[in-house]
């Protein structure tokens, strides 16, 4: 069992590690992550995200990673960046990819190609405000993944659904969670 | 109301079920009696109607207050089970006050809910049972669905319990589990004991008119808010499931003398409805009662020993409590995977009584906390 000729890429060690460590440590376990938005021009906005605090301090990615986000032409913009409904996509699914990345190591389960397709439908009268019955966001979000590993379908099967479980955006998405937006004067 | 273990599998040592129906499952008064009948074989000194209000330390013991005299004794044995008091989520104050609720402690029937829509909350054993019975009543209910266990009532014509014991997986130890704390926070799983010995799944409750939303997340503003995993929750549980028949498949493929047994066969994949509601008003009048079937956890009120952790779980390696002398027994995975079942008792008794005897004695176990003990 020591030795594993599976390499996935994910240090799954060191996760069972941090665990292991973080049982006696609750306040380590309380993150805070970050993003700072600025507006640019029409709905063109540009966000980004470096410092984050987690196991007890201030912590920073190695660079200032930077999302443009925009809406396409037909809705008369200028198409600059992705729209911002669609980072929910890209979240979801490189969360989803992680999850499965990380549950196929620790299974010892040999990953060749994992690709997904995401699919969010939503009908536009709610964010017109054609209609109040219409909710804004999504009503439904389809995922489909296509995994090439070295193990039968059902426990293929089984890493997406541990990787659900154990899904951060997933949960934000499928579980309500409170929003504050406060307002300062500039 | 009957026990989900077969007649056959309810025993305690030295005592069988006697009957004509080994298959079938007691009811509450039937195991009633069984027990009373173990006390009275074993001139057990049991003292009924008696309640224990504190245990606190003593010189060389504990001393135990009841509410019909003390008593001192050097080892003491937690027999109170984990399932002393209804656990309900916290946002259940927000539920508006013209809505009954219910814990599974103070349901009898449904003849005491009000007419009307009713929202059960929790899909292991209790919760699928009692959506049935209600569901029968000609209420309409739906079913908050959030992780469950899958489980057939009978495979290849054998009670699924009966796979559970011959197999292994019930005798799999404490002590070689991967994940401890998961199995012992595993929920009860959606088995029932009927004289039909039918499965009772989610399917069936679909079949039934049941309505299955999410796991119920939240109040906001007089809403439920019922989370959209649903299906990953099917999917989990279907997989489970599968996986543990695989075990059994494979272990009857190999067992000495051979199993008599039907083919292996596969259940259908729990049906996802095309879409499962995310909100529901409270305040509407559609639901006039909710019953909380969302688990127990044990009462330590009475145990004034530092020996929970700090989430009041008590602390305890295979039944051997953090203190000189205290054991428990019958919780959840205690020592192996059937722990807290009636049948499961005995193996674990046997093997805390070796260690209490031991401590008694001033010769404990290697290794044992006891042996730090002067």
């Amino acid at each position: 069992m020591s030795e594993t000729t599976v390499n996935n890429g994910v240090n799954v060690q060191a996760l069972l590690d941090a665990r292991e460590a973080l049982k006696d440590a609750p306040a380590a376990t309380k993150f805070n992550w970050r993003a700072s938005c600025k507006w640019q021009n029409g709905t063109h906005s540009t966000t980004s995200v470096q410092g984050f605090h987690g196991l007890g301090e201030e912590q920073q990615h190695k660079t200032e990673f930077s999302f443009d986000a925009d809406h396409p032409e037909i809705f008369a913009s200028e198409d600059l960046g992705a729209t911002p409904i669609e980072y929910i996509l890209v979240g979801l699914a490189s969360c989803l990819t992680a999850g499965v990345a990380a549950v196929a190591q620790n299974r010892e389960i040999q990953l060749r190609s994992v690709e997904s397709k995401l699919e969010g439908s939503m009908d536009i009268q709610g964010i017109l405000g054609m209609d109040s019955d219409i909710r804004n966001g999504y009503d439904d979000i389809k995922v489909t993944f296509n995994i090439d590993a070295d193990a039968p379908q059902a426990d293929i099967e089984a890493l997406v659904a541990q990787s659900q479980k154990r899904s951060a955006v997933y949960d934000v998405i499928t579980n309500p969670t409170n929003v504050s937006v406060a307002v300062n004067k500039a | 109301m009957r026990l989900l273990t077969p007649n056959w599998q309810t025993r305690l040592p030295g005592q069988k079920y006697q009957g004509s129906n080994p298959d079938g499952f007691m009811t509450s008064a039937e195991l009633v009696e069984f027990i009373a009948d173990y006390a009275a074989a074993r001139s057990a000194p049991v003292r009924t109607h008696t309640t224990v209000t504190s245990v606190q330390p003593a010189d060389d013991g504990y001393h135990v207050a009841t509410d019909t005299g003390d008593l001192r004794c050097r080892s003491l044995i937690l027999a109170s089970g984990a399932c002393n008091l209804p656990t309900v989520p916290s946002f259940c104050h927000a539920v508006p006050s013209s809505i009954e609720c219910v814990t599974p402690m103070n349901y009898r029937s449904p003849a005491q809910l009000p007419e009307g829509g009713v929202l059960v909350v929790g899909a292991s054993a209790t919760g699928v049972q009692l959506t049935d019975e209600i569901q029968r009543s000609g209420r309409p209910v739906s079913l908050s669905v959030g992780e469950h266990v899958r489980l057939p009532r009978t495979y290849r014509g054998r009670d699924v319990l009966w796979w559970m014991a011959a197999s292994g997986v019930w005798d799999e130890r404490y002590d070689e589990i991967d994940d401890l704390t998961r199995a012992r926070k595993l929920p009860s799983p959606q088995l029932v004991g009927t004289p039909s010995r039918a499965t009772l799944d989610l399917n069936t409750l679909t079949d039934a008119g049941v309505e299955l939303v999410g796991r119920w997340a939240t109040i906001r503003d007089g809403r439920a808010l019922f989370s959209g995993g649903l299906g990953n929750q099917f999917a989990l549980a279907d997989l489970k499931m599968n996986r543990l028949l695989d075990t059994f498949d494979e272990w009857a493929d190999h067992a000495e003398p051979p199993v008599e047994c039907a083919p292996p066969e596969r259940f259908e994949a729990t049906r996802a409805p095309e879409s499962h509601r995310l909100d529901l008003d409270l305040n509407s009048g559609e639901i006039r009662s909710i019953i909380w079937a969302t688990g127990f956890r044990p009462d330590y009120s009475w145990l004034d020993l530092p020996v929970l952790d700090r989430k009041g779980h008590l602390r305890h390696d295979g039944g051997a409590v953090d203190a000189p002398g205290l054991y428990a027994i019958g919780l959840p995975v205690l020592r192996r995977r059937k722990s807290s079942f009636i049948h499961g008792a005995e193996d674990d008794a046997r093997d805390l009584i070796a260690h209490l005897a031991g401590y008694l004695n001033g010769t404990p176990a290697n290794g044992s906390r006891a042996a730090a003990t002067p």
